[in-house]
């Protein structure tokens, strides 16, 4: 809830639609050099960056009146690290195959 | 009976039509709706985790194979349906604000432009699948990858099962995305027919930001879908 009392939210819509569009051209760019294995880290980071971006702004996690959302938002992210990572502590360390 | 003629009574002067009863304030009644939305994107979150995670299990295994296949995919059509998607997010938290302020024709008009930028996207995604199917890159009987040189290793050809398989996530990555995409047009187009109505109020427009929470999570989820299936190897 940006209220309705504060200044009008479109400045920041508009600042971060142009965030999530630089963002997108970096990402293109980003991938046209060879990075080594460092390309799929600036890959995430960019579309972590403009996720968050998303989630802050657009989602309006930034302000939510519930501190509730906030904890159901690090619990997806809480689990879905588990998932992923506890996954990669198997298939990561697989020597044998 | 008897309560609801208590709760008539204590609230008989200012009776907010779109208050349900077992809600002190509209405050709360909003709170509750969203934060109910987020449980669900969460499960979403869990949904699509489970392809993220099949995804970077055989993406570090066979690494070589699925640059080769990614490489195949159209880049300026991915890029484009980015962009497409970035616009449509905008349009739709223009609609949430029209709503909270109470300007019919912005958010009529941004909920329309939503539902345009929408189907522009699947339209894209269409000519793409058409793509793959004219190459024969559709996992199945008639797939076909043969001699195609793994990016940074001439002379080596990647393995047409292992590029198979990157396929079979690329379909069913992108095609479930694609499903709530077709989902969120319905939703908009309720949404539209609502807005026209002149359901919505600054008091009452949770099915707008409800809706809007949707359509972000689907863009987020296609902000992580680009690079992992488009940009894997994708320099000379």
């Amino acid at each position: 809830m940006s209220g309705h009392s504060k200044s009008s939210p479109l400045p920041t819509y508009v600042a971060v639609f142009f965030a999530l569009l630089v963002g997108t051209g970096l990402t293109v760019f980003a991938a046209s050099v060879d990075l080594g294995k460092y390309n799929a880290a600036v890959a995430l980071t960019i579309a972590s960056i403009k996720a968050t971006l998303v989630a802050l702004f657009f989602m309006h996690i930034k302000g939510a009146s519930e501190k509730l959302t906030k904890l159901v938002v690090v619990a997806a992210l809480f689990f879905l690290l588990l998932l992923l990572g506890l996954t990669m502590t198997d298939y990561a360390t697989r020597l044998w195959s | 009976m008897s309560d609801s003629s208590i709760v008539t009574g204590l609230h008989a002067e200012a009776h907010d039509p779109a208050l349900l009863h077992h809600f002190a304030e509209p405050q709360q009644q909003r709170d509750a709706a969203s934060l109910g939305m987020w449980v669900f994107l969460a499960t979403e979150v869990m949904f699509f985790g489970g392809l993220f995670c099949a995804y970077l299990v055989y993406r570090l295994k066979y690494f070589g194979d699925f640059g080769a296949a990614s490489k195949s995919i159209n880049l300026t059509l991915g890029a484009t349906n980015t962009v497409v998607l970035i616009c449509s997010s905008l349009t739709v938290v223009l609609a949430v604000w029209a709503a909270q302020t109470a300007r019919r024709t912005l958010l009529i008009g941004s909920l329309a432009i939503t539902m345009l930028l929408g189907m522009v996207f699947l339209g894209i995604k269409a000519v793409e699948y058409k793509d793959k199917f004219e190459e024969h890159h559709v996992p199945g009987v008639s797939f076909s990858f043969d001699k195609v040189e793994i990016p940074g290793h001439p002379g080596q050809y990647a393995n047409p099962s292992h590029a198979q398989l990157f396929f079979s996530l690329y379909f069913v990555m992108t095609g479930l995305h694609a499903l709530h995409m077709i989902i969120g047009l319905g939703i908009f187009l309720w949404l539209l027919i609502m807005a026209w109505k002149g359901r919505f109020t600054p008091e009452y427009y949770t099915p707008v930001e409800i809706g809007g929470l949707y359509w972000h999570f689907v863009d987020i989820v296609w902000i992580y879908l680009f690079p992992l299936l488009y940009l894997i190897d994708r320099h000379p």
